[in-house]
């Protein structure tokens, strides 16, 4: 039977590879999982990919997929873990017209209180960048789409865990 | 490619040599033991096929009629030898005509490497002539695939794609390698591979969990054998049987399992699965210890999964993490190679008979054959059977002949009944289900295999999605035995329409060519039997014959294959009728 759909967090560490994207994406495909976000960048190796995606299944299913995305052969290793076994962040820019700055004096508060920073300022528009949990970065979409937003775009989750991976002690078993 | 995530061997000299890309990949398959190839050229791979025409004293290349047939020939040319198959076609609708075969691999886990050409690199992207994005389509039906654009690229990618394609559980790899790259000069130099870092094959055995398989089967009061192909795949036929004896365990075999030890063995009770025997199926609900050895629980195999032996408890020897826990929960999984595991725990065996659990069996099978075998090898009504065209088979070939099927009621006919004294002799296409496997793979299996008796049965509708391979048995010389048991149906698909569907033959009933005549358009001693009388001498023309030789057997219309599990049944509700 399948248990209760819950959000994992998986981490992928990968050799960088053309291609590996559409075999692993595939893997969710099959089986009809959204992926919710994905997120590809170097890792704390040289030369090794780490890949964070968000899905939400069954623990049983988890397994199953975490099993054939290892059985790919550029995959190093994967793992699965929940949010309480996280860290985990997103990122979020919003556009927005200069004169709300001046008209709305509101906004500079919201700003302020949501932790979010003004990268860049100019004539016609100015940008809001926010870091932090998915709820944040709501929120506060919510209380600045009352002023009108120009263009609005959240990155997927970054994430590391809180126990160690040891992919090093692996790559360096396969160099003896 | 990165140097240092893989492991490599130097074979002969260090020394390099400046030569093309299209003469590296000569110099690579020959490296690797490649002394036969099968293949199709088109414009992308001209190159390749250039340098093939200077190197046919070293390498033979087989011109197959369609790339299809030449991934299923390269699949039967590794099915029977256990070596890798390879096949080679251009870009474009060269390489999509190889996707089925690849598929085919995938599923089944046969070694191939597949070499397509590929549009010159300035070219990748732009609809080019022929350009098909081959490594994104076969992506999720390979083991692993490469785009090559630079020559001196090619003898690392190549030495990756034969030990991909060999070691841990085999599979397809594909190699898609530019114009541009096969025309391209460079110093060629090879190093076999040895590993790679993100790679691993084999999982290390853990003893512990040998000998907690060891002791559950040592307790177990009913204990029963469920083995694949990967007894084969390993060459582990020597230590299974070891075990099978030392433990007294019936043990029954998958489709792919088939031949790994023969089929007279008193413990060798039979196929498992849809159409498999009665015994096998029913005690599968009543076993205490259930003992699956590289195979993974295919639903033709395990039928409905919530009623699939609940009672048991379950041990799974394999080779792939990905299938622990896949389709049935175990409690001991054993991860390793076959071979290695039965070897490590035959020592902890204990001698036992079983002999009265064994009877049981006896007994089912005593029903089965009243039932069901009987009227299928030895039929009294008017209308041949298929059954009795394997037992005749079987009487003539005396189980020494490798049986190549094709897919459908035959094959499942062919798979039950025919007997086998040797290892890899049945080369089926199980996974995939693809029809028009069996005959290239029939002339694979024949060429890897020139001394072995090769024998393809096929329906007269699967014959018909590869026929014109019968060009390449001619041209070939191809010492294949063809037997077309002809029913004039997709009988299998009718056999579900008579069962589910009330007898409405939707697109099943067949017009069909004179089979004999096609044959002899090619040159192939042909005969067509009709009557029960005739049978005995034909296949003994058949088997009499040097060369290619083609036997049309007319059988009954709508004869069924039973025992049968429907779809979404318990194994234990195995209908014989």
């Amino acid at each position: 039977m399948e248990g209760e759909k819950q959000l994992y967090t998986v981490s992928v560490y990968t050799e960088n590879n053309i291609g590996l994207l559409n075999r692993i994406s595939a893997i969710f495909q099959r089986r009809h999982i959204n992926i919710e976000s994905i997120n590809s960048s170097v890792s704390e190796i040289d030369g090794v990919s780490k890949w964070i995606i968000l899905v939400r299944l069954s623990e049983e299913n988890m397994k199953k997929i975490i099993g054939q995305i290892e059985k790919q052969v550029e995959v190093i290793k994967a793992f699965f873990h929940t949010d309480d076994e996280t860290i985990y962040q997103e990122s979020c820019i919003f556009k927005m017209t200069s004169d709300l700055l001046f008209e709305e004096r509101q906004i500079q508060n919201i700003i302020k209180e949501s932790n979010a920073r003004i990268v860049t300022v100019n004539r016609t528009f100015f940008v809001i960048e926010k870091s932090g949990r998915k709820e944040e970065i709501e929120t506060l979409h919510k209380e600045l789409s009352a002023f009108g937003i120009l263009q609005f775009t959240r990155s997927g989750r970054i994430a590391v865990t809180k126990e160690p991976m040891e992919i090093s002690k692996m790559l360096k078993a396969f160099n003896n | 490619m990165d140097a240092k995530t893989i492991k490599k061997e130097v074979e002969n000299s260090q020394t390099t040599e400046r030569i093309s890309g299209s003469e590296a990949i000569i110099k690579c398959l020959l490296a690797e033991g490649v002394d036969l190839i099968y293949g199709y050229p088109g414009g992308a791979i001209m190159p390749l096929y250039d340098e093939l025409y200077k190197y046919q004293d070293k390498i033979h290349h087989v011109l197959t009629r369609h790339e299809q047939g030449a991934t299923h020939s390269a699949q039967g040319y590794a099915r029977i030898s256990g070596k890798v198959g390879v096949a080679v076609a251009t870009s474009g609708p060269g390489a999509t005509n190889l996707v089925t075969g690849i598929a085919d691999a995938q599923i089944d886990s046969t070694p191939m490497v597949c070499i397509t050409g590929q549009v010159s690199s300035h070219l990748l992207g732009s609809d080019a002539f022929q350009e098909t994005d081959i490594v994104g389509i076969s992506t999720p039906v390979t083991k692993w695939n490469c785009q090559v654009t630079k020559a001196s690229d090619i003898p690392e990618v190549l030495a990756k794609a034969f030990y991909i394609a060999r070691s841990g559980r085999p599979g397809p790899v594909l190699i898609d390698i530019t114009k541009d790259a096969q025309f391209e000069e460079f110093d060629f130099k090879y190093e076999k591979c040895k590993g790679i870092r993100s790679y691993i094959p084999i999982p290390k055995l853990d003893h512990t969990a040998v000998e907690a398989a060891a002791k559950l089967i040592n307790t177990a009061k009913k204990p029963l054998i469920i083995w694949g192909q990967g007894v084969i795949l390993s060459n582990a036929e020597t230590e299974f049987k070891a075990v099978v004896e030392k433990a007294g365990i019936p043990s029954a075999w998958t489709i792919l399992g088939v031949s790994a030890i023969a089929t007279s063995h008193p413990l060798n009770i039979g196929m498992v699965g849809m159409h498999g025997n009665y015994a096998p199926n029913v005690l599968t609900n009543d076993c205490d210890v259930l003992i699956a050895i590289g195979m993974r629980f295919d639903d033709r195999v395990t039928g409905n999964l919530k009623t699939y032996a609940k009672q048991a408890k379950v041990i799974h020897f394999e080779i792939d993490p990905a299938e622990i826990d896949k389709n049935v929960k175990t409690d001991v999984a054993v991860l390793g190679d076959a071979k290695e595991i039965l070897a490590a725990l035959l020592p902890l065996l204990e001698q036992k008979t079983h002999l009265e659990w064994h009877q049981k069996f006896k007994d089912l099978y005593a029903i089965e054959y009243e039932k069901v075998i009987k009227n299928d090898l030895h039929p009294t009504k008017e209308g041949l059977t298929m059954g009795e065209v394997l037992n005749e088979i079987n009487i003539q070939t005396k189980g020494d002949a490798a049986i190549v099927t094709d897919v459908g009621q035959h094959q499942m006919i062919a798979c039950r009944y025919a007997n086998f004294n040797k290892t890899r002799s049945n080369i089926t296409s199980g996974g995939l289900g693809t029809m028009g496997f069996g005959l290239p793979a029939a002339i694979g299996a024949k060429m890897a295999a020139p001394d072995r008796e090769v024998i393809s049965i096929s329906g007269d509708g699967g014959y018909q999605m590869t026929i014109q391979e019968l060009g390449t048995i001619f041209q070939q010389k191809v010492p294949v035995k063809i037997v077309v048991l002809n029913n004039e149906f997709l009988g299998m698909v009718r056999q579900w329409q008579q069962l589910f569907f009330d007898k409405r033959y939707a697109s099943t009933e067949m017009t069909n060519p004179d089979f004999v005549a096609i044959a002899k358009g090619y040159f192939i001693e042909a005969e067509k039997v009709t009557k029960r009388e005739d049978l005995k001498a034909a296949v003994a023309k058949m088997v009499a014959t040097d060369g290619p030789y083609f036997l049309e057997v007319c059988v009954e219309k709508e004869g069924n294959v039973f025992p049968m599990i429907e779809t979404g049944a318990s194994v234990s509700d195995v209908r014989l009728e």
